[in-house]
């Protein structure tokens, strides 16, 4: 097998990249339809009636991938601003500037539905429980990052100040994570462990994990999508955009 | 599951399709916001260039 050299550091400036995140979003934002097609047909045609919740535990497939994708993309959000912040890598600065706005949507994705699946389950929209507040708390957290970074001028300035919030936060995402366990809470406990036998009928769990699927391939291509007009506005002078632009 | 079970939702139509029609809101809209931006973009691009 011949062995292919590929200069990783040449992807590291926003000017190479460019081109090669706009050949990658149709691999991603494809692929991430058909999923989101296939995981809603077995949701909600092959997936059985819940025995105790009825129809309304179908909530689940879009509630628990939108929650999931919240918590991982923040901690992707606050590695790439860490990075960037570090190694004065802009790309990377970029890039979690890019994964704010797709975390904010999911989070807040996740508090709607888990709000209109606890209407009927539990009898209220909201209760001020250990998982949801701590939720909640990470919704705030994506949007102060935003309001902090739009509030600086210095693109690298207010990269520094997004970073150090962002690191800061991590610490809510095992919250949530374990707040199921560490409280006695409202909300449910994990149904997926990592080392344990899942609690939940194979398709069911099945549809969950497609749609889970769909969800990180939508983020990549919606990241990359706004990643791509980040890096055309923040180097809008650059020599570069104006040769493409020729 | 039939047409009319699957619209229903065995009662809980609002709380199902709500859900479903949020997220395809959410990302529906973020998909063609980023569209428009990005249009927006590189139109502006081109006309400054002249």
């Amino acid at each position: 097998m011949a062995k292919r050299k590929i200069n990783w550091y040449k992807y590291a400036s926003p000017a190479n990249f460019y081109p090669l995140a706009g050949k990658m979003i149709p691999w991603f934002a494809i692929p991430a339809a058909l999923l989101f097609v296939v995981g809603m047909y077995v949701g909600f045609f092959v997936a059985p009636t819940d025995f105790q919740q009825g129809d309304a535990y179908r909530i689940i497939f879009i509630h628990v991938p939108a929650a999931w994708m919240g918590m991982f993309l923040y901690v992707l959000m606050a590695l790439y601003a860490g990075v960037g912040w570090a190694f004065n890598a802009r790309l990377s600065s970029m890039m979690a500037s890019s994964l704010s706005f797709t975390g904010a949507m999911f989070t807040f994705l996740s508090l709607v539905t888990g709000s209109l699946w606890g209407k009927p389950t539990w009898g209220t929209w909201w209760v001020w429980d250990a998982r949801m507040t701590s939720t909640l708390i990470l919704l705030f957290l994506y949007i102060g990052f935003i309001s902090l970074q739009s509030a600086i001028d210095d693109p690298r300035r207010a990269d520094r100040a997004g970073a150090v919030l962002a690191l800061v936060g991590v610490i809510n995402v095992p919250i949530i994570y374990f707040s199921v366990q560490w409280w006695n809470t409202l909300h449910q406990g994990a149904t997926i462990r990592l080392l344990n036998k899942p609690t939940m009928a194979p398709p069911m769990l099945a549809a969950m994990l497609i749609m889970l699927a769909a969800c990180w391939l939508y983020s990549i291509a919606v990241v990359l999508m706004r990643l791509r007009c980040i890096i055309l506005e923040r180097e809008q002078n650059a020599a570069w955009l104006t040769e493409l632009a020729a | 599951m039939n047409w009319s079970r699957l619209f229903s939702q065995g009662g809980y139509a609002f709380y199902v399709w709500g859900s479903y029609g949020l997220a395809l809101l959410a990302m529906g809209g973020e998909v063609i916001f980023l569209l428009r931006r990005k249009k927006s973009l590189t139109g502006t691009h081109r006309t400054g260039k002249q």
